[in-house]
């Protein structure tokens, strides 16, 4: 896959990315309270009504749309064609991005503003429209302050949760050229009357889509800054990049996805927004764009079918996963180094760029489940991390060492013979070990000694006892 | 036919917890379960099963599978996660090897610790036992999330008199251990620890209790290196410390 910006997951390693998180006391600060808080929203928001039950109705809607995927996608598409909707397929990120151009140069675009969208940064949309000389203006508050940084969102939902206000009042001072005060009602005031004049200005408005119900051609929008309701009624032409997973058969199935997205992930039964956008402007109607495109992106998805990793593509992007991940609350999104940050991310990062960039993710989780036990739609993210590990052991791409480390292992601990006497050295070599000095040189050793006391194996083992 | 319990003391009670697996051992005779310790059997795999290695932990599992094997009673396992191993991935390892049958038939028998006590519970509040302080617990991830194991242990707990149970936030989070993720990671799974001993700090507990060797080997590694966590131990130990003997 071609990116056109800094690939962060072949110039670096989990290992080193996370230590340069760590060292962001902002962040270490600014995620747990975030992410504790979208947790406490969802168990209170949730808390009279049934969400096992729900997230079993989610689940079944969600089973149904993929394992009939093309059928869905071809109603879909016959519905959408019906409301005067112009539909393309891509079939990867770079014909997704030729395909958005082209729509944007046909409508002589100068200025496009974008409601946030994953599947967008999954295609690396903006750097593309630059080099063709088109202003591109997120208008997702979060989006908006990451594109002033040149960073890139580091959760699904919560672009700048590794922010502070001080840090966002610091981003948005440096774009307006003066001190801003701390105060969020002041910042949010400068930030919508640069991104009002946007507004105005702009051609092109360009979405991803959180559904696409395929009984009556309807793409569903859901924010909570009206920022996507400007996007896609004011600009003349509105294109909605939609990854082909995203259809739902019914309009009735949002009844039960939409409070299971917003409830897991900002704790909101329903968002301030609910669009639902069904076709261009008719005859008579006072707003609404021109013209309305659906870009149906492939990337890597359809080939999950029929993989032990199709309920991947069951994944609504609610982010839960991430706010409850153990690993996720220490290091943030940007240390996954791709797109998908937190359990998903490790998911699916090994899944659309391959286990010889990606694979490494797939190990950067404590496997402590939390993320099966959140999941609105119940995919077994757990299981899909442990059958990644083992791909990345068959492929061969695990690191030397691992890979020896695993064979003595094996070899030794097969026989009890062995075991013991692999214990007995252990046992000796833990002496020197004690300094910490020699502790911090040895293999694996050293990289438990470096921040916790090493174990020291017993004089008595509990099987010496046993004599 | 009479079935005699056996317990498998796991490679890290066997090798750097072996006081918890005799407490465990202890509290269990005082409950009147008498196990009889395999010998034998070195561990049950999970660290190569849950690096992707399984071809090595199959290799390292079968020697324990069919010792197991051998026995016929509950298998005893004073460790939340390797329990979680074998009731639960045991028959996916095994599964097309001719020790497939023996991984279902040994997975059933596996019981952990604290869910065996908690069946005696009656015998264990008739004890009276008694341990003067603040204790927290502290969720091992696959016995709270793979075997659904939480209200046990903490009832247990709860028949000690003098025994505060201070609840914490952090309960359910995972202390960053992970098995290999712990050496891979070092860093993240120390940032992890902290927040949970942090945590525990705050909430003033003298002792953080779990049942699993796993995360008592991280989060008492951790505490110590510190020097100012609270005191990390087995959920048998402090049953044992109490009285249960």
């Amino acid at each position: 896959m071609t990116t056109l910006r800094p690939d962060p997951l072949t110039t670096s390693t989990f290992r080193e990315r996370a230590r340069a998180q760590l060292a962001k006391p902002f962040l270490r600060e600014a995620v747990p309270k975030a992410t504790d808080h979208a947790v406490a929203a969802l168990r209170t928001r949730f808390a009279d009504h049934d969400y096992e039950a729900l997230r079993e109705l989610g689940r079944a809607i969600r089973a149904e749309a993929i394992a009939d995927l093309d059928r869905h996608l071809a109603d879909l598409e016959q519905a959408l064609v019906a409301n005067g909707v112009r539909v393309h397929h891509a079939a990867d990120a770079g014909a997704a991005r030729d395909l958005i151009r082209g729509i944007v140069r046909d409508a002589g675009g100068r200025t496009v503003v974008k409601v946030k969208s994953m599947a967008t940064e999954e295609i690396d949309l903006n750097p593309a429209l630059a080099a063709d000389g088109v202003r591109v203006v997120e208008t997702d508050l979060g989006e908006y302050v990451v594109q002033l940084d040149g960073d890139r969102p580091s959760h699904i939902i919560a672009p700048i949760i590794h922010k502070t206000r001080g840090e966002v009042r610091e981003s948005l001072s440096r774009a307006v050229g003066r001190e801003l005060p701390d105060d969020a009602a002041a910042l949010t005031g400068v930030a919508r009357a640069q991104l009002r004049d946007a507004f105005m200005e702009a051609d092109v408005g360009i979405s991803g889509a959180n559904f696409g119900v395929a009984d009556t051609g309807t793409i569903c929008l859901v924010t909570n800054e009206g920022n996507g309701r400007m996007c896609t009624s004011l600009p003349r032409v509105h294109i909605a990049l939609m990854g082909v997973e995203r259809v739902v058969p019914r309009m009735t199935d949002l009844a039960v996805l939409l409070p299971l997205l917003t409830g897991a992930g900002t704790g909101q039964l329903v968002t301030s927004y609910v669009n639902l956008l069904s076709g261009p402007r008719r005859p008579g109607e006072p707003d609404g764009p021109e013209e309305m495109h659906v870009v149906l992106l492939d990337n890597g998805r359809r080939a999950l079918r029929g993989t032990p990793y199709e309920e991947v593509l069951h994944c609504i992007r609610c982010g839960a996963c991430q706010n409850v991940c153990p690993v996720y609350r220490q290091v943030g999104g940007h240390a996954y180094g791709w797109v998908y940050g937190g359990p998903i991310g490790a998911v699916l990062t090994p899944l659309f760029r391959g286990q010889r960039d990606g694979g490494e993710l797939s190990q950067a989780t404590s496997l402590c489940g939390a993320c099966d036990d959140v999941c609105p739609v119940k995919i077994p993210l757990h299981d899909l991390l442990l059958s990644l590990r083992r791909d990345r052991a068959a492929a061969g791409v695990a690191p030397r060492g691992e890979r020896i480390a695993a064979r003595l292992w094996s070899w030794a601990w097969a026989h009890p013979a062995t075991y013991r006497l692999s214990v007995r050295l252990a046992r000796a070599a833990s002496l020197p070990a004690r300094h910490p000095a020699v502790a911090r040189r040895l293999p694996l050793a050293g990289r438990w000694a470096a921040g916790r006391t090493l174990p020291r194996p017993a004089r008595r083992p509990y099987h010496r006892r046993l004599r | 036919m009479a079935t005699e319990p056996v317990l498998f003391p796991t490679c890290l009670g066997d090798i750097v917890m072996p006081e918890a697996v005799r407490h465990a051992v202890v509290t269990l005779r005082a409950c009147g379960v008498a196990p009889r310790p395999v010998r034998n059997a070195t561990c049950c795999g999970q660290p190569g099963y849950n690096a992707g290695h399984h071809d090595e932990a199959r290799r390292v599992a079968r020697r324990t599978l069919r010792v197991l094997d051998r026995t016929d009673g509950d298998v005893i396992v004073p460790a939340g996660s390797c329990a979680a191993m074998m009731r639960l991935h045991w028959r996916e390892l095994f599964a097309g090897t001719r020790d497939e049958r023996a991984a279902v038939r040994v997975g059933r028998r596996v019981r952990e610790l604290s869910t065996v006590l908690a069946d005696r519970v009656d015998v264990v509040a008739a004890r009276g036992l008694a341990w003067p302080g603040r204790a927290g617990y502290h969720d091992s991830c696959h016995m709270l999330r793979e075997l659904r194991i939480a209200v046990e242990p903490r009832a247990l707990l709860g028949h000690v008199r003098d025994l505060e149970l201070v609840p914490l936030s952090s309960s359910e989070r995972c202390c960053g251990f992970g098995g290999t993720f712990s050496v891979r990671y070092p860093e993240v799974s120390v940032a992890m620890a902290d927040s949970k001993l942090d945590d525990a700090r705050q909430a003033g507990v003298d002792v953080l209790v779990s049942a699993d060797p796993g995360c008592l080997m991280q989060l008492g590694g951790r505490a110590t290196r510190r020097g100012d966590g609270p005191r990390v131990v087995h959920l048998a130990t402090l049953l044992w410390e109490a009285g249960l003997r």
